[in-house]
């Protein structure tokens, strides 16, 4: 993974002693709430219901076992002793201290890691797959191209006072688990017909209020245009956005209201001038960074079964593990949704665990990933017993990849203070219900997304099932909403009808899980039936 | 009846104005009643607290009780973990919001 050189160093070490004057000042009273919430937001502080919220960025998921264990003590030391994993990959504390966010930023300094970008109107956490070189389906990791992006957007004049935030996502195989065309600018690493490495470019896409699925603008392009390119298309909003309305400030509000083939016209004029004035691509910056990402020394030969005598491990393996490019090996996903727990969250205790699980077994290499799980990227298949019985004894085995109690929820109206309804109690009564290994199981891929207010933290547009909690006149109530899919073949959710209240909610998911028990053809997910028989079956079985 | 309510500026910690400073528990609030934006004007300029901002309420038997959840799960915390609210020992805690 990539390491700070001197000048990162210096940078964020700049910006935590920047932050720590601004602090000072603010707890002097020499700075009004007002003129400090942007200095604070700029780095991912937000006031949030009961306290302070820290975010901490984790680039494109990827994490060592020495930043995990800092995470832990960050956790231990300055928060209640949990952390909570988000839908960007990235990581919240919930209980901090204003006087103490200084001191956090130096101890995640220390260990190459900061809050820069996790907030504001600024280009947040670039995403990628969590299977990011270890896929066996990858054509090359796309974290290098990540890394480089991050470099060039950070602390960039021009990329600093967007109109409002921006999301970048890359990924380099056909299957989509970083639900690409949900972000403002993603990144398809393809090949062409003569062989060349591309990118496929998708722009415009966003959840929240008003979501929009990105539309392919280009269909390949050169990679070595890529700064370009995204230079182009940020220039573009810049000149166009809503900067007077806080609702059609998103790149894909501009995108809808110009037209996606004028908006394209627009990018490629300025791209093309962009060619024109000899932008020059940095190869040696690329070539420096992708060394980073070399591959592990894989070993060779080992074998390539895994003893499931075991019916636990059994189960858990073949629900959690994933196929490696290198024989001898598996990718290792770690829930963080046990039945009764609060998605995501993790305890100093378990971050301990699985810090110790990725140095002594897979590379020194940790993910997380956009559906609020870990993952250990490079195991060798022998070693997945032993895997399996630590991540048991501290509670981290549940089997549920993809399942119902695989659920995606925000913070909701527990912690946040943008939240309409609570989030978390919904995702616990439906992982009650479905709790049953052998009815998910029936049931099979399932994604169940939660969202406690229209922003759409818990991606509740792409849920095959999507929930949004809404206030009705002080009232929890919760929208059902069906057919959403972050994965290769996008789709938006649509709302079925009337909202439930907490406990109608729950048994409108089942009504709705029991139809498509009924209705599905051999081979066929939930989202595959929903596709065939459309939204007015579910409709009738839930409201009829 | 109307109580203030804001976050401390240094814990970001739920508080409530008792009259005379702040509080960590809602049912040590006072009826600000129409004096609200006096309070809130000058406890600004004192900098000890973000936010502050008049909520409604009610009062009875069981003491201060904010009309809106969002208010209810400020003054208690999260209602799925109970052992970090005020009242730590009730694991029932969280059907007060409800």
């Amino acid at each position: 993974m990539y390491r700070y050189d001197q000048y990162d160093q210096a940078m964020v070490d700049a910006r935590v002693a920047e932050f720590r004057d601004q602090v000072s000042r603010r707890l002097a009273g020499r700075m009004t709430d007002d003129q400090f919430k942007p200095l604070r937001l700029k780095n991912g502080l937000y006031l949030q219901l009961h306290a302070y919220m820290l975010r901490v960025a984790i680039p494109y998921g990827t994490l060592n076992s020495r930043q995990m264990r800092k995470l832990a003590q960050i956790a231990r030391t300055y928060d209640r002793g949990y952390g909570h994993f988000t839908t960007r990959q990235n990581i919240q504390y919930n209980w901090i201290r204003l006087e103490d966010a200084p001191d956090i930023l130096g101890d995640l300094a220390k260990v190459e890691m900061h809050d820069i970008q996790t907030s504001g109107e600024s280009i947040r956490n670039i995403s990628a797959d969590q299977f990011a070189g270890a896929a066996a389906d990858e054509i090359m990791d796309p974290r290098p191209w990540c890394e480089l992006i991050r470099q060039m957007t950070s602390f960039m004049p021009e990329f600093s006072y967007l109109p409002r935030k921006f999301k970048i996502a890359v990924i380099a195989s056909k299957a989509d688990r970083a639900a690409l065309r949900w972000h403002d600018f993603a990144l398809r690493i393809v090949r062409n017909d003569a062989g060349e490495t591309g990118f496929e470019v998708f722009a415009g896409g966003g959840m929240g209020r008003t979501p929009f699925i990105a539309f392919r603008i280009r269909e390949f392009l050169p990679t070595n245009e890529i700064f370009a390119y995204l230079q182009a298309v940020l220039r573009v909003w810049n000149r166009h956005a809503r900067r007077d309305n806080i609702h059609k400030q998103r790149m894909k509000i501009l995108v809808h209201e110009l037209g996606e083939k004028e908006f394209a016209r627009q990018v490629e004029a300025e791209h093309a001038g962009f060619l024109a004035r000899g932008a020059n691509f940095p190869q040696a910056e690329y070539d420096r960074i992708a060394e980073f990402f070399a591959p592990p020394p894989f070993e060779q030969g080992l074998n390539d079964d895994i003893d499931l005598a075991d019916p636990e491990f059994a189960a858990w393996a073949e629900r959690q593990v994933v196929a490696h490019k290198a024989p001898g090996y598996a990718i290792a996903n770690i829930s963080l949704k046990p039945v009764g727990g609060i998605p995501g969250d993790i305890s100093a205790e378990q971050m301990d665990v699985v810090a110790d699980l990725a140095e002594r077994y897979s590379f020194d290499e940790l993910r997380a990933t956009h559906s609020q799980n870990l993952v250990l990227p490079h195991v060798r298949k022998a070693d997945l017993p032993a895997i399996w019985r630590a991540l048991r004894d501290c509670g981290l085995a549940d089997a549920n990849l993809d399942l119902a109690t695989d659920l995606i929820a925000c913070p909701g109206l527990d912690y946040c203070s943008l939240a309409n309804a609570r989030s978390i109690p919904v995702a616990q009564k439906i992982a009650a219900r479905f709790a049953d290994a052998e009815r998910q199981a029936r049931i099979g891929e399932l994604k169940i997304k939660i969202s406690g207010c229209i922003n759409a933290c818990g991606h509740h547009h792409a849920g095959n099932i999507g929930i949004l909690g809404v206030d009705r006149k002080g009232i929890e109530n919760y929208q059902l909403l069906l057919g959403g899919s972050g994965d290769a073949e996008t789709s938006q959710a649509r709302i079925a009808g009337p909202g439930f209240d907490e406990d109608g909610i729950v048994d409108a998911v089942e009504k709705a899980t029991e139809l498509y028990l009924r209705q599905r053809e051999d081979g066929e997910r939930f989202i595959d039936t929903y596709r065939r028989i459309g939204m007015e079956p579910f409709k009738e079985a839930i409201y009829g | 009846m109307k109580i203030i309510t804001g976050n401390n500026l240094r814990s970001g910690a739920v508080v409530w104005w008792t009259g005379y400073d702040w509080s960590l528990h809602v049912e040590d609030s006072i009826d600000v009643g129409e004096h609200a934006e006096a309070v809130i004007q000058r406890e600004e300029g004192a900098q000890r607290v973000n936010g502050a901002h008049a909520v409604e309420a009610t009062r009875d038997e069981d003491g201060v009780r904010p009309a809106h959840i969002k208010d209810r799960i400020r003054a208690l915390g999260p209602t799925v973990r109970p052992d970090l609210t005020l009242k730590p020992a009730d694991p029932a805690v969280g059907n007060w919001v409800i």
